[in-house]
This record gives C-alpha cells, sequence and structure tokens, in this order.
C-alpha cells in the first residue's frame, strides 16, 4: 500500500460515490421514459388490434347499424367529419393566415403585435369544450345555424385559429430578411413581396402547420357534442346536424352493444392514423425541405 | 440599362393594393382578440341569471339539483374534482416528463432511436381526448378497480381512500390525464432542455462535474423558464380536458375526499348536462364554464408571464 496519497488513488476515492450516484441516476432516467412510453404503447396497440377487426368495406360505405344489430359502418361520420373540417378551414386559415402575416411582416414586435401574439396564446388555452359553448350561444341557441355542420366548424374554427397563426408567423419569421430587402429593393411593392416572395417561400411550413392542426381538430369531440350533435343518417346538408367520428367514438363508447363498441374503436383507429400518417408526411416533408 | 439611382414610383392602383393588404391583416389579427373578447361577454351574458341568483356563493355550495321548481346550483364538487385530478396528474406526469426528458436529452441512445421516440412522443400528443377516454373506460378502470378495492381494504382508515371502487371515478381520471399531459410535458421540457447552449454543459464537466452534476445544477436550472411554462400549459390542459375526464370519473355532483369515489370536473359537468339543460340550469353551467375559462386563462398568463420574465432577464 502506497503512504504517500497519490493523486490518481485520491481523485478515485472522491470520485466513487459521485460516479454511483450518477449509474443510479442514469437507470432512473431511463426507467421513466420506460414508464412514460409504456401507456403510450399500449394505448397505440390496443386501439389497432381492437379497431382493425372492422376494418371493412361496409365500414366506409355503410350507415351505423340500429342499437344491438351488427354490421354496418360510419360512411356518414366520415362525411360529416370532412365536411365540418372544410367550415373550419374556411374561415380559420383565411385569417389565421393574414393574421400571421401582420404579425411577422407589419407589426413585428410593436405594441399591437404583441397584444395580438398574447391574444392568441390566451386563446390557445382555452378549454376546447368553452369553444364549443361559445359557438352554441352564439349560433345554435340564437337560431342563426341552429345544430349544423357549420356550427360545428365554427366551434372547431375557434380552436384552429390560434394554432394556425402562431404556426404561419414562425414559417414567416424563417424567411430570411434579405428576401424582402431584395424585392423591395428591386422595386417591388409591399404586397408584391408579400404574396410573390414572402409566401412562397414559407409556404412548405405553412401548408404543414395547418395540415397538422386540421389532423388535431378532426378529433376534437367537446366542441362539437352541443353544436354539430349527432346522426344516425346521411347529411343532406351545412344546415342541419351531422355525425363525426369523434361524437361517435363517444356516444358509442358508454353503449351496451358489441357491435357499436367495435364502431367506436374502428372510429378511434382512423381518427388515429389520421395524425399519424399527416405526422409523418410533415416530418418527411419538412426533412427533405431541409436537405 | 444603368443601374438605377432612383426607387420606382409606385402607382396608385399598387398602393390601393398596399393598403389592403395591410388593413386585411390588422383586421384578422384583430380577429383574434374579437373572438376573446365576444366569447367572454357572450359566455357572462348567458350566465348572468344564475350569477344574479347565486352569486358568489355559487362557488362554495355543494348542492346541484335540476329539479323543477326547487333548482339549486353550487360548483364547489366540481372545482375541487377539477383541482385535485389535475394536481394528482401533475404529480404522475412531471417527474416522469422531466426524467424521460432528460434522458432523451442525453447521449444514452443512437442519435437514430432518440429521434424516432421523440417524434413518437410528439404524436402521442396529437391523440384525441375522447380515444384515451375509450382506452380508459376498457382499459384503465378495471385494472385500477382492482387496485383500488385492494386500497380500500387496506388503507381504508385514510380518507383519501375511504370508500370501495365502483369503477369509474376520480383516481382513474387522474391517472388517464396524467398519460395525456405526459407527451406535452415531456416534449416541451425536452426541447427546453435542447436550447440550452453547449458551452454550460462544457464547462460544468470541465470543472470536474459528473455528468448529473451537470444536469441538475446547470442544465435544469438553465431550462428551468421553458420547463415551468410547459409545466403550466400541461395543467392549463389537464384542467379543461373534457372528454376523456367525462367518460372515466363517474359524473358524480357529490363531493367526496375519497380518490375511489365517483366525482366530476368543471368540464365533464359542461359536457354531460348541457345536452339536456334548460333555463337556469342552462346559466348555471354556463356560470361553471366562466368558472373554468378563468381557471384555465390564469395558469396560462401566468405560463405565458413565466417564459417571458426569464427570457428578458437572459438578454
Amino acid at each position: 500500500m502506497p503512504t504517500t496519497a497519490n493523486p490518481s488513488t485520491l481523485a478515485k476515492t472522491w470520485r466513487k460515490p459521485r460516479s454511483l450516484r450518477d449509474r443510479a441516476m442514469t437507470v432512473l432516467a431511463g426507467a421513466c421514459l420506460v414508464v412514460a412510453l409504456i401507456p403510450l404503447v399500449w394505448l397505440l396497440t390496443f386501439v389497432t388490434v381492437r379497431g382493425i377487426s372492422r376494418f371493412d368495406f361496409a365500414l366506409f360505405t355503410q350507415l351505423p347499424p340500429a342499437p344491438g344489430m351488427a354490421g354496418g359502418g360510419l360512411a356518414n361520420a366520415l362525411v360529416g367529419t370532412i365536411m365540418v373540417l372544410l367550415v373550419a378551414m374556411a374561415i380559420s386559415v383565411p385569417f389565421g393566415l393574414l393574421g400571421a402575416i401582420y404579425l411577422s411582416e407589419f407589426g413585428r414586435d410593436s405594441f399591437w403585435a404583441r397584444r395580438v401574439r398574447f391574444a392568441t396564446n390566451t386563446l390557445n388555452g382555452v378549454p376546447s369544450i368553452i369553444s364549443g359553448l361559445f359557438v352554441y350561444a352564439l349560433l345554435v341557441r340564437s337560431g342563426l345555424t341552429g345544430y349544423s355542420a357549420l356550427a360545428g366548424g365554427c366551434a372547431l374554427a375557434v380552436l384552429m385559429l390560434p394554432t394556425i397563426v402562431r404556426t404561419a408567423e414562425e414559417a414567416l419569421r424563417l424567411v430570411p430578411q434579405d428576401l424582402r430587402w431584395a424585392s423591395l429593393g428591386a422595386g417591388a411593392s409591399e404586397y408584391q413581396t408579400v404574396v410573390g416572395v414572402v409566401l412562397p417561400s414559407a409556404a412548405p411550413a405553412i401548408v404543414t402547420g395547418i395540415t397538422l392542426s386540421i389532423a388535431r381538430a378532426a378529433g376534437e369531440t367537446a366542441p362539437l357534442i352541443f353544436t354539430a350533435l349527432f346522426s344516425p343518417f346521411w347529411a343532406e346538408n351545412f344546415r342541419e346536424p351531422v355525425a363525426s367520428l369523434a361524437v361517435l367514438v363517444y356516444n358509442f363508447a358508454s353503449v351496451p352493444f358489441a357491435p357499436q363498441q367495435d364502431l367506436a374503436w374502428a372510429a378511434a383507429l382512423i381518427l388515429i392514423l389520421m395524425v399519424l400518417v399527416t405526422n409523418v408526411l410533415a416530418t418527411l416533408f419538412i426533412r427533405r425541405r431541409s436537405q | 440599362m444603368t443601374a438605377a439611382t432612383h426607387t420606382r414610383e409606385r402607382s396608385p392602383g399598387e398602393r390601393r393594393l398596399d393598403r389592403a393588404l395591410v388593413l386585411a391583416t390588422r383586421v384578422s389579427a384583430g380577429a383574434v382578440w374579437g373572438v376573446l373578447f365576444l366569447m367572454t361577454v357572450i359566455i357572462v351574458y348567458t350566465a348572468l341569471p344564475a350569477i344574479r341568483e347565486f352569486g358568489l356563493g355559487f362557488l362554495a355550495s355543494t348542492a346541484w339539483n335540476p329539479a323543477a321548481g326547487r333548482e339549486v346550483y353550487g360548483a364547489l364538487p366540481m372545482i375541487y374534482g377539477t383541482v385535485v385530478s389535475s394536481t394528482i396528474a401533475l404529480l404522475i406526469a412531471v417527474p416522469l416528463g422531466l426524467g424521460s426528458a432528460i434522458f432523451l436529452n442525453e447521449d444514452f441512445l443512437p442519435e437514430r432511436i432518440r429521434y424516432v421516440l421523440i417524434s413518437l412522443i410528439e404524436l402521442l400528443a396529437a391523440i384525441p381526448s375522447v380515444i384515451y377516454g375509450l382506452w380508459g373506460i376498457f382499459v384503465v378502470i378495471p385494472i385500477l378497480k382492482d387496485v383500488g378495492n385492494w386500497l380500500h381494504l387496506n388503507l381504508g382508515f385514510i380518507p383519501l381512500f375511504g370508500t370501495a371502487s365502483v369503477g369509474p371515478g376520480m383516481l382513474p381520471a387522474a391517472v388517464v390525464l396524467s398519460i395525456m399531459i405526459l407527451p406535452i410535458t415531456t416534449s416541451l421540457s425536452r426541447s427546453s432542455l435542447a436550447a440550452v447552449p453547449p458551452d454550460l454543459r462544457e464547462a460544468a464537466l470541465g470543472l470536474g462535474a459528473t455528468r448529473w452534476e451537470a444536469v441538475f445544477r446547470v442544465l435544469v436550472p438553465a431550462a428551468f423558464s421553458g420547463i415551468a411554462g410547459g409545466v403550466l400549459l400541461a395543467l392549463g390542459r389537464a384542467m379543461g380536458e373534457t372528454m376523456a375526464t367525462t367518460m372515466i370519473i363517474g359524473n358524480s355532483n357529490e363531493l367526496s375526499f375519497s380518490l375511489l369515489a365517483p366525482g366530476n370536473t368543471l368540464a365533464s359537468l359542461i359536457a354531460n348536462q348541457f345536452g339536456e339543460a334548460t333555463g337556469l340550469q342552462v346559466s348555471s353551467l354556463m356560470y361553471a364554464a366562466l368558472v373554468l375559462m378563468f381557471m384555465t386563462v390564469l395558469v396560462n398568463i401566468l405560463a405565458q408571464m413565466i417564459v417571458k420574465s426569464v427570457r428578458l432577464r437572459n438578454q
């Protein structure tokens, strides 16, 4: 045994408990990740297994069966979801995009731009059921639209608006300032600069953001239960109650009939696939652009 | 052509187009305020009869009786349920989410696997809440019913486990909520950790810190504002979460301190009763919505302030 403390052994003895503690923390953090992933993977596989059994031609072409009856499909809910989303897009995309252009091109860091950003974040945090109640009181109760795809679309538009403003502003801000200066310097007007130069170069990121927000809105249930309501039949027009996949899951989850429950799982799987496909496409798209 | 030394004069038509564009963008930006304002006004207006009838006592009363003629409404059990379920959800989700975020931000796993896991977690944040509810009914409730009954048998003397489990209830709702907010907690914490300049870590390691000393004394404090903001956003989500809670919590308007008993939150009360409500019940539900809106907006503004104040300090 060496009698004089040599630096390396000294270092080792005071390091030992520290490195042990480090190992323990690594294991603990890894365990957190595993525990966090278990329910999420469980949910994904469970929905896939339960939902896939009903994936047949009838699912996409037929109406839901009467309570207790087997077979049928959820075609009307599929169509209804698309109708509600169309209305939501028609309202939220133009307003959201123009609002984002104001923030990134004209307002920038001014007093009003900061107030608008604050409102956007606040609106983004308002629970989705509240936007449903708001549209109910504004359009349904007042008799302006009644229970309808129109009202449901408006409720979803309230939810999509802040998301679109935020993602579009981020996308616009990534456009290099030089491009704007070059365009204005070459004699283009503000309009020509924004529409001909800035928007096209931010377009891929904006489209990606809008697509993701649509996929997310497709699964929103709370805003629809008092606005679009539900319907077991085909939707004739935008002014009457329509079925949607999300509300179908909610309604059929708690009925005691197995065929209805199967439809709920199939609808859940369709919603998850929509989110999955749009997310994967968006990631691939962004990756290819950045290469 | 020689290089232009003067700027081109814009034609009146172009100027008009420019002004129209600026005006249109201003109006659209103002529309965000407009929606927020109109929403508040309409909800307050519809809630007015209930506000007049019950005043602030609405917040402290436990009565909820829609029987015609003797209508009384109070939201205390639902406010309690909202606070308790989201607090428990945070207590579960924050440690797990932060641990996962740190793990994913270190180089324990190969780059590709980390990338896949991070994308998976971000994807899970986008799964509709009604699907978590459906899964909760068929998977979480049956499992937690057994766990709950065991807790009641062995620890029943604690008021939190004072009743036998009937299936739906506060505990399964809180557990499903925690699973729902795990992805957003993890992904916001991880992105704040990833935004910390690498110099800070390198300096800490250079001074002799171990990996985890660097994480806890340098990285996490540096990313604190982002993490705290993310946690508050997750809290806001949990409080306003509607579908999953409605499907799992049992929708009982009785105030019970037992986590195994059915309960209610403000959001699930609205989702569950609004469809059949008339008269004073409608305005009482709107009053409940106003309370919920106030709570979530408050949490949200707090989150924005934390993120902003720390950003200013760092500049």
